[in-house]
């Protein structure tokens, strides 16, 4: 990077960790910040679409349905999410794999189980073999993505269930005085009443969804943690031109301060938002805030 | 009848063409944490003996290769699952490995193992030692007698006898000497083990093609010597 950087082993203190602190290992600890940040920003909606679509189903008047919905939200709430993350992602890949195995290679006479091994054509390999590593790098972050949505999914889900009961009988019925039918009511009266509701627990899920994000490590995406394991590690001079101690310790209070500084903000944020959904609405926060505001 | 015979030579020569595709990239799957067989640069690439003897065989046997790494912990049902189509990490062949995956010709000698320890009198064979999990090295301590604590990675395992968790740590010697030497707490005490049957390149049992274009690829670097001038610069090891 620097351009006295060619031989780290003269240098001083400071010089050398600006050269330490630039090497093409470090970037890639810098873009895993960036990954873990993407992954946020595509799973926080994701899990709300499917939290929204859970508690819809869990509270459908049709029975299937709604066996659906509440049996969604029981066993994903009720199972270890680690056994989750392991096992959706193997189960999604060979699901994909084999629903492709099953439409381009119909010929296929071998069976796709031989051992251990799981064995389709080379057509319905997701990605295909020879697809360039970023594309098997995306392929694994989205399977990781759908395995975050579904499992937080569920916590939504039983979140938007108790706030769309937690919404004022009155103001619903008022809704029916006025003639509006039942998807009128749900749309233009219950869905926006219920957030003020929901947030508090929307909030929590959230933060608990930051501190997960580790767990992208165990589904084979290179993050924050693996980097600082790997970067933290003792370094022999034989193997580096910047050998160094173990300073796992000191990676890992660098995820300490930013895992802690995003949580902070995002508490921030959640109070402002709060404030906002709180205006007019027929709760104890709504009404201190019409007295201040008069 | 000859029907029949045509359909079933469609289908052999179909399959035929669709295996020769299935590797016109062949994802080399690495653990990138054990120098000097395999580990990360400055650059963020893998690198070391394996990176370099990879890169020669894929070239021998006209294979367009890939490099990715994946922990070691998972790194055999990772491979059977298809992430990647070999695993070149210091594998030692053993029975037990044998009966998931299979293996290529050993491309190192079995390598000596030893012990690296605080100090010289350790109790290596009454002590706390530790070893990397899913290890030749550690199935040996589980058999010994010692008592055993397994880590996911080898720089825990060092880690433990510099806090004093364990009395000694057993790992292949070669990945042992540079920490030694570099640290003057850290020495290799008693004597060397011989463990496993040599580090070959695991493949999926189903992958005998591909096993069999690399077992040839080595066959022919140790003929002509460039696995033993290979195995020297790196300091791997006895030669072939």
């Amino acid at each position: 990077m620097f351009e006295f950087c060619t031989d780290p082993s003269t240098l001083d203190t400071l010089p050398w960790m600006a050269c330490y602190l630039t090497t093409g290992k470090q970037f890639g600890f810098y873009s895993a910040f960036g990954t873990v940040l993407l992954l946020l920003a595509i799973t926080a909606p994701v899990s709300l679409a499917f939290g929204f679509m859970g508690a819809m189903a869990a509270r459908a008047r049709n029975v299937i349905i709604s066996v659906i919905g509440k049996g969604y939200i029981a066993i994903v709430r009720g199972v270890p999410d680690i056994a989750f993350f392991l096992f959706f992602v193997i189960a999604f890949d060979q699901l994909f794999e084999y629903i492709r195995h099953k439409i381009k290679c119909p010929d296929w006479s071998e069976p796709i189980r031989q051992g251990n091994d799981f064995v389709v054509c080379a057509e319905a390999k997701l990605p295909l073999g020879s697809a360039p590593q970023w594309v098997h790098e995306t392929y694994g972050f989205s399977l990781a993505v759908l395995t975050f949505a579904i499992v937080f999914g569920a916590f939504a889900a039983n979140v938007l269930f108790g706030a769309m009961r937690a919404v004022p009988k009155a103001q619903l019925e008022t809704a029916a005085a006025y003639g509006m039918n039942e998807r009128q009511t749900f749309w233009r009266i219950l869905v926006p009443q219920m957030w003020v509701y929901a947030l508090p627990g929307l909030g929590n899920l959230w933060m608990v969804l930051i501190k997960a994000t580790p767990l992208l490590f165990l589904l084979g995406v290179e993050d924050i943690v693996y980097w600082a394991r790997e970067l933290g590690g003792t370094k022999t001079a034989k193997f580096t031109d910047y050998p160094h101690g173990d300073w796992r310790m000191w990676y890992f209070f660098a995820l300490l301060v930013f895992y802690l500084a995003f949580t902070w903000v995002s508490e921030k944020a959640l109070d402002r938002i709060m404030a906002h959904l709180t205006k007019g609405q027929a709760t104890t926060a709504g009404e201190a805030q019409r007295r201040a505001a008069a | 009848m000859k029907k029949l015979i045509l359909g079933t030579a469609a289908l052999a020569l179909s399959a035929g063409v669709a295996f020769a595709g299935s590797h016109s990239v062949v994802r080399m799957g690495t653990e990138g944490a054990y120098p000097p067989y395999n580990f990360i640069d400055d650059n963020g690439e893998v690198a070391g003996f394996e990176r370099e003897l990879g890169d020669e065989l894929c070239a021998r046997a006209e294979l367009t290769c890939e490099w990715v790494t994946n922990d070691w912990d998972s790194i055999i049902p990772n491979l059977v699952s298809g992430n990647y189509d070999t695993i070149i990490a210091g594998m030692s062949i053993t029975d037990e490995r044998k009966e998931k995956i299979d293996f290529t010709e050993n491309y190192t000698q079995p390598d000596p193992s030893a012990y690296l320890a605080m100090s010289a009198d350790a109790d290596l064979s009454g002590g706390v030692i530790a070893a990397q999990a899913n290890t030749i090295q550690a199935s040996f301590i589980a058999e010994s007698g010692a008592a055993l604590i397994e880590f996911a990675t080898p720089e825990e395992t060092i880690a433990a006898v510099r806090n004093g968790e364990a009395d000694a740590v057993l790992a292949d010697r070669a990945y042992l000497e540079p920490i030694a030497n570099e640290d003057a707490e850290l020495s290799i005490v008693g004597e060397a083990v011989l463990i496993g049957g040599g580090v070959g390149m695991g493949v999926r049992k189903s992958d005998t093609e591909l096993r069999d274009k690399f077992t040839a690829a080595i066959a022919s670097m140790k003929a002509d010597g460039s696995l033993n001038a290979l195995i020297t610069k790196w300091e791997i090891g006895e030669l072939f």
